[in-house]
């Protein structure tokens, strides 16, 4: 038996409905049509329409209306359509989600989820390939969660939907269609812990989401190069286990952070700041940053060479061994 | 259908700035108790108010958002509202918060910076008060759609002013509670300015209760310093918001006597002469009027409600005044559940930064 990515999320969904009535799903497209990438497939089917519904055309009402409707008690799990529809919906987001619990002293919280496809790689129209995650990695009273694998999709919507707390769930939309095998559900590592997708010496390669299957192409060619690269999924970027992240940099003394988003101010910036801060004597270079320009994400036919791929990632690995 | 769901052409009044009736009034079932208790919120309303300034001005608050001049809008409304209704609303509903039960002392104190929110939302029905302009609607529409859809026969009040409705929120809103059902009452108190903004620089619509239409709602029009339009209205609207889920949109035209909060300098956007014109419309004057003129009122009950709204006012005082800083590590404490690890390292050690600071 084997699953895509979609299929997780899908089945996560439908195993997070069963399991709590409280679960509700709102947003574009999720009711009837299942969403555009069917994440939400025959859910209305099976549960109705109280249960997950189509609303009117605006995301900073649908995360709104999911606001107050986990004030009441719901579990809301929210579905933005596309990484670059997100920004209507960012003052509910810093606003109210991120911060109900802590204007309250705790007596009201926001269990809900906002479920979000990000990032490039799919030939898309402006505004389809973008990677927000860093707005929401600096909002306090935010989680921020994207699965690398298929079956951490599963395993980690169901954990952000039984959350107390708000979790911003990134989807890497180019990666619905990679495959699992095994068979759902299928319980991963608890989401706070990154997780180490393949052990080396040579460096550190820091990435999350997108840039799971990236990385581990990188860390195979890397072989033929005689170096052996330590992936680290983070999962969590909000919070992030920089615990693990120091002692694999104390092993190899060197790091690679890899992600889809601007350099500047990106997610590496303060990854790096974590690093040299615990593991300074440990470090043979620089920590190296592979990432997206500072640029708006480029049109389709440029992004091959915006996107980090497992050559800029080994290039960035041979700049910190020539360091 | 669509025609029915205009307002009226002009505010619906019932009771005059002279505090006599008009003939169309409809019966609104209220005892003379409840009149008198409505008089009484109200003036509770403004001595608490009053006081609130006060304490601004010798700096035991950061700022205060005065109501004055919007009693009766508030008060009206909040007569209309079931225990179990839920209320959200911006910096401005004092009348709505004390009526729901909500300590004022409470909301001084946060005023003063002990913390964000003191009570529990829940106790009282009454959402944490929302800031950012119109954006709360939209809590209130998804609250009422959970409630519905959990078989619970509660109705929201969502507060706003004139200036929200120009937020995208606002029109998301209403939008989003006529499709879904959802039962809320958008009571928009249209008190002539959005600070220094005059309400005409917010739109062209005749009035703001027309944008319902657009919605598919109701909307209607009250004269907001009259108590009893007010609440009627709210009464109609709340009772069509439980019995059927649809919302409505109620504009209460009222007129802020003070500055838009005590960092406001309200001369250099109005005149005096202005706010002089509404002295006369005042709605604790005029509901005062009408119940000296049925007996319900005289010197020396008046004098007694003024006597209680001055003691809790003395109580509320000393409660402020002796509100103190909470501890630095409770600024750790309700970001989330459970306190990660980074939050907790920066905790200790700016815990440790301040012991070694003798602090």
């Amino acid at each position: 038996m084997s699953y895509t990515m979609a299929d997780a999320l899908n089945a996560a969904l439908h195993d997070a409905m069963a399991h709590d009535d409280s679960v509700v799903i709102l947003g574009e497209d999720v009711a009837t049509l299942g969403g555009v990438f069917r994440i939400t497939a025959d859910i209305e089917r099976k549960y109705g329409s109280d249960r997950i519904f189509d609303t009117p055309l605006a995301e900073s009402g649908i995360v709104g209306t999911a606001i107050g409707m986990a004030m009441y008690g719901m579990r809301p799990v929210v579905e933005i359509q596309f990484d670059g529809f997100l920004y209507p919906a960012f003052e509910q987001m810093v606003c109210h989600v991120a911060k109900l619990r802590n204007r309250t002293r705790g007596a009201l919280q926001l269990p809900m989820v906002i479920r979000i496809p990000y990032g490039g790689g799919i030939g898309a129209v402006e505004h389809h390939s973008e990677s927000p995650e860093g707005y929401f990695m600096q909002t306090a009273g935010l989680k921020v969660f994207t699965p690398g694998t298929p079956e951490d999709a599963y395993s980690m919507l169901r954990e952000a939907i039984a959350d107390d707390d708000p979790v911003i769930f990134f989807e890497p939309k180019r990666r619905y269609y990679e495959k699992a095998e095994g068979q759902l559900p299928v319980t991963t590592e608890p989401v706070g812990e990154a997780v180490v997708r393949t052990t080396g010496d040579t460096a550190t390669v820091v990435a999350y989401g997108p840039m799971i299957p990236t990385a581990m192409e990188a860390a195979a060619l890397a072989v033929d190069e005689g170096w052996s690269l330590e992936v680290i999924d983070l999962r969590s970027l909000n919070p992030i286990d920089y615990d693990t992240v120091i002692s694999s940099v104390k092993k190899t003394g060197r790091a690679v952070v890899v992600h889809e988003a601007s350099l500047t101010l990106g997610p590496g910036a303060e990854i790096a700041a974590r690093i040299q801060e615990g593991a300074f004597y440990a470090l043979e270079a620089p920590v190296q940053r592979v990432t997206g320009w500072d640029t708006p994400y480029p049109p389709a036919l440029l992004e091959e060479e915006y996107l980090p791929n497992a050559d800029t990632i080994l290039n960035a690995v041979e700049r910190a061994l020539d360091f | 259908m669509s025609i029915s769901l205009l307002p009226p052409e002009s505010p619906v009044q019932y009771l005059r700035p002279d505090g006599t009736l008009h003939d169309n009034m409809p019966n609104l079932g209220l005892s003379s108790d409840e009149l008198v208790d409505m008089y009484r919120s109200m003036v509770r309303t403004r001595t608490l108010d009053t006081l609130a300034i006060s304490l601004q001005r010798q700096g035991q608050l950061g700022v205060w958002a005065s109501v004055r001049g919007q009693e009766g809008a508030q008060i009206g409304c909040a007569f209309a509202m079931a225990d179990n209704d839920w209320a959200f609303a911006t910096y401005r509903e004092h009348g709505i918060s004390l009526r729901k039960g909500v300590p004022f002392a409470s909301l001084l104190r946060q005023y003063k910076g002990e913390w964000f929110g003191l009570f529990d939302p829940k106790e009282y029905g009454f959402a944490p008060h929302s800031i950012p302009i119109a954006t709360h609607l939209l809590h209130a529409v998804g609250y009422a759609h959970a409630a519905r859809l959990s078989g619970d026969d509660l109705v929201v009040f969502g507060f706003v002013g004139d200036g929200a409705t120009s937020e995208g929120d606002f029109h998301e809103a209403l939008n989003f509670a006529s499709v879904l059902d959802a039962p809320v009452v958008f009571f928009v108190q249209n008190n002539g300015y959005a600070i220094s903004t005059p309400a005409r620089i917010q739109t062209r619509a005749p009035s703001i209760a027309h944008k319902a239409i657009g919605y598919g709602m109701q909307g209607y029009q009250v004269d907001g310093n009259d108590v009893l339009a007010s609440y009627n209205i709210t009464r109609i609207a709340a009772a069509e918001a439980r019995a059927t889920g649809r919302p409505s949109l109620i504009e209460a035209h009222t007129y802020r006597m003070q500055p838009h909060t005590t960092a406001d300098d309200d001369t250099r956007y109005r005149t005096a002469a202005e706010a002089e014109t509404w002295v006369e419309k005042d709605p604790i004057l005029r509901l005062e009027r009408l119940l000296r003129s049925t007996g319900d009122l005289n010197d020396e009950l008046i004098e007694g409600i003024n006597h209680a709204a001055n003691e809790e006012s003395l109580s509320v005082r000393a409660e402020v005044t002796s509100a103190r800083a909470p501890a630095v590590a409770e600024a750790f404490s309700h970001v989330y559940l459970d306190p990660p690890g980074h939050l907790i390292k920066q905790r200790d050690a700016v815990l440790a930064e301040i012991e070694e600071a003798g602090l």
